[in-house]
């Protein structure tokens, strides 16, 4: 029972830590290369989940639409970056706050007159529909396995990019030191299209997964956005390994939290009260776990930049 | 003999496995202007930085007027009398001239939990600033604004941000840095009045003036102090010459 | 030539302050009375603004999570009137109160003892970090608000009634204007005042080049924990005038989008400028309004507003005005 308990939210955790993951390795790019906060990254998610949605409808399958949404939706960033993001590059963090802050109200709205304020259900492929039993005794959805393994899988492709090819190696040279880059031949601004893009393409992928799990709405992704953030500073600004190893333990620490919380609570008040008092508190932890960090560490686990 | 006014012992920095200054035991007396030389990578910024508290060393002690200071924040040694100017020229961009220095009296006239009256009306702070303009030469400019001062300009302010808390010593870095000859020969004379009225520990390129304005050089080769003496010996030293000056002795 | 720049401020903010006084009657004779409420709502937002701006315009902290503040301060006064409403007395015995003169003090003491944790633990932090950790902090908040199931959960609580002050009538829209406008102009004079002194001095060099204000001889940290608990306590103010404004309080006022809008607000206004803060507010809650009465996809136009207002390179409303940037 108690095994079970722990396998099974263990399994959730990590499942929400690498969708943590591919929201935050976009962003701790383009954070770390660029030196711009993104604060409109959320949009890319909801947008790939929308796009999912409707594309999967349309073609009678999840698979091929989130196949689609991921190409779109990175298409979208591309020009988002070319028509905003690039003007922002010298600028202030306040104006890149700012703006980007313009643009979630843009997305937002967007969305909302194309889709409707109702949320949307998004169901995962019937091949994937029924659970497996992962101990002996112990069951558990396929469906948010493949999330999980696909999350994976791409986290070790990305590592791969970044470790062995040319794109890698001039990612590693611009986040290191942007002007060195640039005269060593690098085209800055090509490789900063390229970086937003597959950043908006990991997004979507996480929105289309995280769609058949939650609910697809205007405002998913917000929150998941915050998180993503909270995700970046504690891996440490820049740094892929850094996002890796944060957004495992902010999944963890979260999904632990909401576990936890309830189960201890109840035996101290009753036990309606006790939930919803785990419920905000447990809200809280992962906030609290990035304060910790910062102070025993105050540029994150895995950051060298200033 | 009176204790120096400032003396290390031992005191060592480390980068990972690169040790940038190596048991450097330095004394400045009184009313020197002690100069530090040395090639570049020699660790005289690191020195520097150790010295006015931006960093903390890994081994050592470093006394000041009386006091032991290897611990104290930067801020702390200010108050003491240690002011410092910059390698690159570090003042308040959105302020006046006069506002630069008026800042820097203000740090040494007691707390600035003053939330009333205007700070730059203060007679307090702003007759001890125009004086430290005038000892530098830009009493003139008190008006305009810092960011359209020149590039020698700027240095000299500096300095007067740095004479106007009345410190017991000054650690210049570099203040000759980036200078024309013109700006340079006008900064080599204000050093020079200020010698014996101040302690003084220079770090710079520019060996003529180092030469000129010292009491006492102290030799700095990958981050230890080879020889110290007065300019005289500091030119007849043959290590000097064979490490630092680059000539087969 | 030096006084011209500071004549025409002093006439612009003397002509700004009689238009908010002129205001109430000219919408009442318009038959707009009911924007009497709304141009309070403007005043309080912008107290919260100005108190931004303080630490973000003058002290160079950017606050990603000051509608916590806001929040709490709308909390002192829920919390008060609910006790009142439901003659439930508060731990240790304490009675719940209406009183302005208690509850608005209490509202600002709470705030800026939060402002001084939070504040002394992410001024450790800079830049990027400070800008996440405050944002951290402020959702906490939120959190644990939606948590606190007595007084609502995530509903908050609705007031029964607004505060009482002597023999004013605080539910008469004129009154409550008024005694908005009163505080904000208050607190507009004493922080313009507090720009210029010592203090705001010290606050101005940490923006422009904190590492040479220590090598001076500032510690630079009590300084701005100092500001960063003012301020906290001045938003403080502005969230028990908004509870009173809205007659609700609920972590729906804490949340991070809240805290956007201020420093679009302070941005928008001109940042540093103080006064800029007021007309940042201003100028984004009327646009809202506008917007709103226009279209339904008002979002849409807004976005778009401020995205091209971060493109351009842009000094504010206030240096727009002729009131000037940011200066020493």
């Amino acid at each position: 029972m108690i095994l079970q308990l722990v396998i099974e939210q263990g399994l959730n955790g990590l499942q929400f830590g690498v969708t943590l993951f591919l929201m935050a390795a976009g962003l701790t790019l383009v954070f770390g290369v660029m030196d711009v906060i993104h604060l409109s990254h959320g949009s890319f998610y909801m947008m790939g989940a929308f796009l999912t949605a409707s594309l999967g409808s349309r073609f009678d399958s999840y698979l091929i639409g989130l196949a689609l949404a991921i190409p779109a939706v990175a298409l979208i960033g591309m020009a988002v970056e070319w028509i905003a993001i690039r003007r922002l590059y010298q600028r202030q963090h306040l104006d890149q706050v700012l703006a980007t802050f313009g643009l979630i109200m843009i997305f937002n709205e967007l969305v909302r007159m194309v889709w409707g304020s109702q949320p949307i259900f998004l169901s995962p492929p019937a091949a994937l529909a029924g659970t497996v039993e992962v101990l002996p005794g112990i069951p558990y959805p396929l469906f948010r396995l493949a999330i999980l393994a696909a999350g994976l899988a791409v986290a070790v492709l990305l590592a791969v990019m970044i470790r062995r090819t040319r794109l890698g190696m001039r990612l590693r040279a611009g986040a290191s030191d942007r002007a060195m880059a640039g005269a060593l031949g690098v085209d800055i601004d090509r490789l900063f299209t390229i970086v937003f893009g597959l950043g908006a393409g990991l997004a979507a992928l996480a929105g289309g997964m995280a769609g058949t799990v939650l609910s697809v709405q205007v405002g998913m992704g917000e929150s998941i956005l915050i998180l993503a953030f909270v995700v970046v500073v504690i891996g440490g600004i820049g740094s892929i390994k850094g996002a890796l190893v944060g957004a495992i333990l902010v999944g963890l620490v979260d999904t632990l939290a909401r576990t936890a919380l309830p189960v201890a609570l109840r035996s101290a008040m009753a036990a309606s009260q006790a939930d919803s008092v785990a419920a905000s508190l447990s809200s809280t932890s992962v906030y609290l776990l990035m304060v910790l960090v910062l102070a025993w560490r105050p540029k994150g686990l895995y950051g060298a930049r200033t | 003999m009176a204790e120096p006014l400032l003396a290390t012992a031992g005191l060592v920095k480390r980068y990972g496995g690169v040790v940038a200054v190596d048991h450097v035991t330095l004394a400045v007396e009184r009313g020197h202007l002690h100069a530090v030389i040395g090639p570049n990578g020699a660790g005289k910024s690191t020195l520097i930085g150790l010295l006015s508290g931006e960093m903390a060393p890994g081994a050592g002690t470093i006394r000041f007027n009386g006091h032991d200071v290897t611990r104290l924040h930067v801020h702390r040694r200010a108050r003491l009398g240690l002011a410092r100017s910059f390698q690159v020229t570090s003042i308040f961009h959105s302020f006046g001239v006069l506002a630069n220095v008026v800042l820097a009296v203000q740090a040494h006239a007691g707390h600035s939990f003053r939330f009333w009256r205007p700070a730059s009306r203060d007679p307090a702070l702003v007759e001890p600033a125009l004086a430290a303009l005038e000892r530098v030469g830009l009493a003139e400019r008190r008006h305009d604004p810092a960011a359209t001062l020149s590039h020698g300009e700027r240095r000299q302010l500096e300095l007067a941000m740095a004479l106007a808390g009345d410190p017991a010593m000054l650690l210049l870095d570099e203040p000759m840095a980036g200078m024309g000859p013109e700006d340079g020969r006008r900064m080599v004379a204000l050093l020079e009045s200020l010698k014996g009225e101040r302690t003084i520990l220079l770090v710079e390129h520019d060996m003529d003036a180092v030469f000129q304005l010292a009491d006492r050089i102290s030799v700095l080769v990958y981050g230890a102090v080879i020889a110290s003496g007065r300019p005289d010996d500091i030119r007849a030293d043959a290590e000097v010459r064979r490490a630092y000056l680059g000539e087969a002795a | 030539m030096a006084p011209a720049p500071e004549l025409r401020r002093r006439l612009a903010l003397a002509v700004l302050l009689l238009a908010a006084l002129a205001l109430p009657p000219v919408l009442a004779a318009l038959g707009q009375g009911y924007y009497v409420g709304f141009a309070a709502r403007v005043l309080i937002m912008a107290m919260a603004a100005l108190s931004l701006d303080l630490v973000m315009g003058l002290g160079g902290m950017v606050s990603f999570g000051h509608a916590a503040f806001l929040g709490i301060g709308a909390y002192v006064v829920g919390i008060g009137s609910w006790h009142v409403f439901e003659g439930v007395p508060l731990p240790f015995g304490l009675a719940g109160s209406e009183n302005a003169l208690v509850v608005w003090p209490l509202a600002m003491l709470a705030a800026g003892l939060a402002a001084l944790g939070i504040g002394a633990v992410s001024l450790r932090t800079t830049g990027i970090h400070f800008i996440m950790i405050t944002l951290a902090f402020a959702q906490m908040l939120f959190y644990l608000a939606g948590g606190l199931k007595t007084y609502g959960g995530d509903d908050g609580i609705t007031l029964y009634s607004r505060s009482s002050l002597g023999g004013l009538n605080l539910s008469d829209p004129f009154t409550f204007y008024y005694l908005c406008l009163g505080l904000l102009a208050a607190v507009l004079a004493a922080f313009l005042r507090l720009a210029d002194s010592r203090f705001g001095m010290v606050l101005k060099g940490v923006r422009d080049n904190e590492r040479r204000m220590r090598a001076l001889g500032f510690p630079t940290y009590r300084y701005k924990l100092a500001a960063f608990t003012l301020s906290g306590a001045v938003c403080g103010l502005a969230g028990a005038l908004l509870a009173n404004a809205s007659e609700f309080a609920g972590p729906a006022y804490m949340g991070w989008q809240r805290s956007g809008e201020l420093l679009v607000m302070v941005v928008l206004g001109g940042m540093g400028s103080l006064v800029g803060a007021v007309l940042g507010a201003a100028a984004l809650l009327i646009l809202e309004e506008a917007l709103a009465g226009l279209t339904q996809h008002w979002q849409l136009l807004l976005g778009a507003l401020l995205l091209l207002l971060a493109l351009s390179a842009r000094r504010g409303l206030w240096g727009w005005l002729g009131g000037g940037g940011r200066h020493g």
